[in-house]
């Protein structure tokens, strides 16, 4: 009986107790509660704020209009047109299998597309439209305007799409754009990229200028519940265009110059050479970029990559040549500056003896001196000179003038080719030795470098940076983008070395040199210029690649400048397997030239020749690209 | 408590401090029903309301009954009870599914929810007829785990993790008040913080995927995070003072799941801000300590320990409720009672609250008659 009264009392006690310590961790649980509020609407409020805002507004993306690409006179060479697009709000489908079909039969949809709509529309969130078809014909897209009422989340949009008016001759220039891939889009997170309907620059300026060209997208703000439905609109947000580019680029030389080089394989450039702007940089053949713009098919796509004439490489920037005789004028100002005497003169009887081997020459040219070795484009008198000097002395000038320069341009890509000295020799060789080229600089290596053959490789712009420098005898600097009219620095080279070489130039042309023919047809306005003949490949008996398959055939180079008596173009012309620079690039600079002076005779000039090619840049284009359509009809038809 | 001559005796005798609480919670409870319905009294507010008043009558009337018939009647509703859940894990397996109820046509009953206040009672009446000495032995411990684990167990097979720790904690509270041994408890709570992994790799695959986000809910936001994300968000953009009564975007908008069930906090602090939030943890906070107190001051055993688990249960419901809202503890679908869409809750808060008055009414008559 005591026991059990003191349990109980135990008992009793150990309530209250146990009590306690239960309300206690009550207590401690409420706190913690309290706390944590206090942490999410307090501290944390600012950071949920502005989730709670990101999720109750969203933006329906206005694609910005791209800027345009002008050239330096204003005039486009790449704006946009508008045009009609259909596109489907998921959301708001009501009947997907009966809107989908009225579609298919309106717009004529391909089942691949009826494919992509329906998986797009399936992996769509909220109100992000999908894609149904663009350039839409305007009878399409009024038949579709009409059917609106019975086909709600069907949206009808005028949209822009991408107009380059002279077509192939800018393709290589400003390149294409086009819809945004998923690499594409994972790079940069950014939204705008997978609207429908908007394109990023893919190649060439679209693709350098990109961040100008683009502008900022704007859109209706709405409020969207989670599941995608529209409460309200709230304030637009507008659109910014991108910005307009203004190039150097003399638009309606450039499409002159690729008019000119016609069915060739080949480049033309011309630079301001007091100021550097690139007037023109043709490459032809060329992709139209129009084409590229709205989606290139697969056929065009693997027939323009077979071509042997590469029209999807940029010629001017990509493409390496050896340079042939055209760096016979850089020699010579390199020799002057070695202490070469221009009134020296060299017995040429037809080739260079060095040891057992005679390199050989194009002619007997007898005596010639540094004036008559240009004009006459005379191999002895080059073979002897560099002998004397050495060939780094001359890869040092021909550094000076811009050859195996890698520019500060606006591209996606240049080629900057090699210009060779011992040093170079060594690096390259010393741990790649193979039998056939020792790491050390031979005689026979300078021979050939001073002819532009050998180890002396260049891209096209590179010739005419080295012509335009030559010219003024000023260091500019090739630019694409912006008129520039401040005058380069000088190069600090002699006047008198200068005046040398320009007359052996003003020479080829219209004393009795090697391009005599390609004279120019205006009053007061002379042409300078070296012509240039690059083998393909190496001599081999009496195959000296004058004939034969189009693809051995040597190169036919030309670098030049004009007036001579104040001189502002400078240019170079590459035409791929034209067998020689004074029948084939000569008389195309001759052309593209009279036409900065007189634009009348050079227009005839070409209206003569495009009638013999078969009709113009245009039509051919024209041609050319139903050509691509039937094949690829036949190939779609046999795959069938 | 209003003592004014002109009330009646009987109604004047009534706990108003903790009626005017809970109307308090139930007051808010409608008007954020009615803001989570888009400003409209259907399809929740009115329907909560009538719920609300069938189930308060319901606690009062329990309020009347003597403790005397309560503790007759504690053990044949126990068994009752434990019938109805093996009842319903059988159609469940026939059914091929979880089931949680039996549907009786005019109302479909959870057997599980009546087992929390029931287990409770069960367990005092127990530690009521056992005789103090024994509290510490063998048998003061065994008969009380199974008449816990039983049920817990059907419970947890249903599966319905969150009622069935609520059983178990009501239960466990009596127990512990009662005065077993600690070293009972601290031991308990070594051995489950050892079996968690254990028990991790033994729960259902959505279970389990619970406990996972709510440990990194940002892991998949859009997924099944989306729950514990936008109500962080819902909270935590209401600020100190909220959005105003239905202002509130995340819940009007539907960015915020559950926004009138198991999610009605985040509705309600979104648009009330911190002071709403507060305003409501101190009035559960209150109805609880009420409760504590009926217990302290309750002058039967059976009383004193019913009273401390019926509390326990209260507490533990919002607890568990605020912690899975603001991200304390994993998703377990454990509704604000009194405060949620649905009857269940309300029912079995109110039955707690009714035996906790009548407790209260019957220690206070008790008290004056010496």
């Amino acid at each position: 009986m005591k026991a059990s009264r003191f349990t109980a009392a135990h008992q009793s006690m150990t309530f209250s107790r146990r009590m306690m310590l239960v309300g206690g961790a009550q207590a401690v649980f409420g706190g913690v509660l309290i706390a944590r509020l206090g942490y999410l609407s307090v501290a944390q409020s600012e950071h949920y704020q502005l989730l709670s805002e990101s999720n109750r507004v969203q933006l329906i993306i206005v694609p910005p209009r791209r800027g345009w690409i002008v050239d330096r006179a204003g005039k486009p060479i790449a704006i946009n047109r508008s045009d009609f697009r259909v596109d489907i709000i998921p959301e708001q489908l009501s009947r997907p299998t009966e809107t989908l079909r009225t579609l298919t039969q309106i717009l004529k949809l391909t089942p691949d597309d009826v494919d992509r709509i329906i998986k797009e529309i399936r992996a769509a969130r909220g109100y992000q439209p999908v894609q149904v078809a663009e350039n839409v014909p305007y009878d399409q897209y009024a038949a579709i305007t009409v059917r609106l009422p019975e086909m709600p989340g069907v949206q009808p949009m005028r949209g822009f799409s991408r107009y380059y008016p002279t077509g192939p001759a800018v393709g290589h220039l400003v390149g294409y754009v086009g819809s945004a891939n998923a690499k594409e889009y994972e790079a940069e997170k950014n939204p705008l990229l997978i609207t429908p309907g908007f394109k990023i620059g893919k190649e060439g300026l679209e693709k350098t200028l990109e961040k100008s060209l683009r502008g900022e997208p704007g859109g209706q703000r709405v409020e969207l519940t989670a599941r995608g439905k529209l409460i309200r609109e709230l304030e637009p947000k507008p659109d910014r265009s991108g910005q307009t580019i203004q190039l150097a680029i003399d638009a309606g030389l450039q499409e002159y110059a690729a008019r000119r080089l016609g069915e060739e394989s080949g480049s033309c450039t011309i630079i301001d050479c007091l100021t550097g702007d690139i007037l023109c940089m043709a490459s032809m053949p060329a992709y139209d970029p129009n084409s590229f713009s709205d989606g290139i098919g697969q056929t065009e796509w693997r027939m323009l990559s077979e071509d042997l004439r590469k029209p999807l490489t940029n010629k001017v920037l990509s493409s390496l040549y050896p340079p042939g005789s055209t760096i016979k004028p850089m020699n010579s100002l390199a020799l002057q500056a070695a202490g070469v005497d221009p009134d020296e003169v060299i017995h040429c009887p037809g080739g260079y003896r060095l040891g057992n081997r005679f390199f050989r020459c194009l002619g007997r040219h007898g005596a010639v001196n540094m004036r008559r070795a240009i004009a006459k484009s005379c191999n002895t008198y080059f073979y002897a000179m560099g002998h004397r000097v050495g060939y780094d002395r001359i890869a040092e000038m021909a550094k000076r003038l811009g050859l195996g320069q890698e520019f500060d341009l606006q591209v996606v890509s240049q080629s900057y080719g090699t210009v060779p000295n011992s040093e170079w020799k060594a690096r390259k060789y010393k741990d790649n030795r193979r039998i056939v080229e020792r790491p050390d600089w031979t005689a026979s290596d300078t021979l050939n470098a001073s002819i532009g053959q050998g180890f002396l490789i260049v891209n096209p712009l590179q010739l005419a940076v080295m012509a335009a420098r030559i010219a003024s005898g000023r260091d500019i600097q090739p630019a694409l983008v912006g008129r520039h009219e401040k005058a380069a620095p000088l190069l600090g080279l002699p006047p008198e070395h200068l005046d040398v070489v320009r007359g052996g130039m003003w020479e080829v042309v219209n004393g009795d040199g090697t391009a005599g023919a390609s004279r120019l047809l205006i009053p007061d306005v002379e042409m300078c210029g070296k012509t240039g003949t690059a083998q393909v490949r190496k001599i081999v008996g009496s195959q000296r690649g004058q004939s034969g398959d189009w693809k051995y055939r040597d190169h036919g180079l030309f670098v030049f400048f004009a007036p001579f008596n104040n001189p502002r173009y400078a240019g170079s012309v590459v035409i791929e397997h034209g067998l020689g620079g004074a029948r084939a690039a000569a008389p195309v600079a001759k052309d593209v030239l009279t036409y900065l002076f007189d634009r009348p005779q050079a227009m005839k000039r070409l209206a003569e020749l495009e009638t013999q090619w078969g009709g113009t840049l245009a039509e051919r284009t024209a041609r050319r690209q139903a050509n691509f359509e039937a094949i690829s009809k036949a190939n779609a038809g046999l795959s069938a | 408590m209003i003592s004014s001559a002109i009330i009646p005796q009987p109604l004047a005798r009534l706990p108003w401090r903790l009626i005017w609480l809970v109307a308090l919670i139930c007051t808010i409870g409608i008007i954020t029903l009615f803001s989570a319905a888009g400003g409209s009294w259907s399809p929740y507010a009115l329907k909560q309301s009538i719920l609300i008043c069938g189930f308060f009558a319901l606690g009062i009337g329990i309020s009347y009954i003597p403790e005397g018939f309560i503790k007759g009647v504690t053990f044949p509703t126990y068994a009752v009870i434990l019938v109805l859940l093996i009842l319903v894990e059988m159609i469940g397996f026939v059914g091929k599914g979880a089931q949680r109820w039996i549907d009786l046509g005019f109302i479909r009953l959870q057997p599980s929810e009546f087992m929390k206040p029931a287990v409770c009672l069960v367990l005092a009446r127990f530690y009521d007829l056992l005789p103090a000495g024994d509290v510490r032995r063998w048998r003061g411990l065994w008969p009380a785990a199974l008449l816990v684990l039983v049920p817990w167990s059907l419970i947890l097979v249903q599966p319905d993790l969150g009622t069935a720790t609520m059983v178990l904690v009501g239960g466990v509270t009596v127990m512990f008040v009662a005065g077993l041994p600690m070293w009972y408890f601290l031991s308990a709570a070594g051995a489950l913080a050892a079996a968690l992994p254990v028990v991790f790799s033994m729960m259902h695959e959505y279970q389990r995927k619970r406990v996972l986000i709510f440990l990194d809910p940002e892991a998949d936001p859009l997924g099944a995070g989306y729950h514990i994300s936008q109500s962080k968000i819902a909270i935590g953009s209401g600020g100190i003072w909220g959005k105003g009564y239905l202002n509130g975007s995340q819940s009007h908008l539907d960015y915020l799941p559950e926004g009138h069930t198991d999610f009605v906090f985040a509705t309600f602090v979104e648009e009330w801000g911190l002071i709403g939030g507060v305003m409501l943890i101190f009035a559960f906070a209150m109805v609880v300590r009420w409760g504590m107190n009926v217990s302290r001051k309750a002058k039967t055993r059976f009383a004193q320990l019913a009273a401390a688990g019926l509390s326990m249960t209260i507490f533990f419901y919002f607890t568990v409720n605020l912690m899975m809202v603001m991200g304390l503890a994993p998703v377990v679908g454990i509704p604000l009672p009194l405060v949620s869409f649905g009857g269940s809750a309300v029912m079995t808060v109110m039955i707690c609250l009714g035996l906790l008055m009548g407790i209260e009414r019957q220690s206070r008559t008790r008290s004056s008659l010496g």
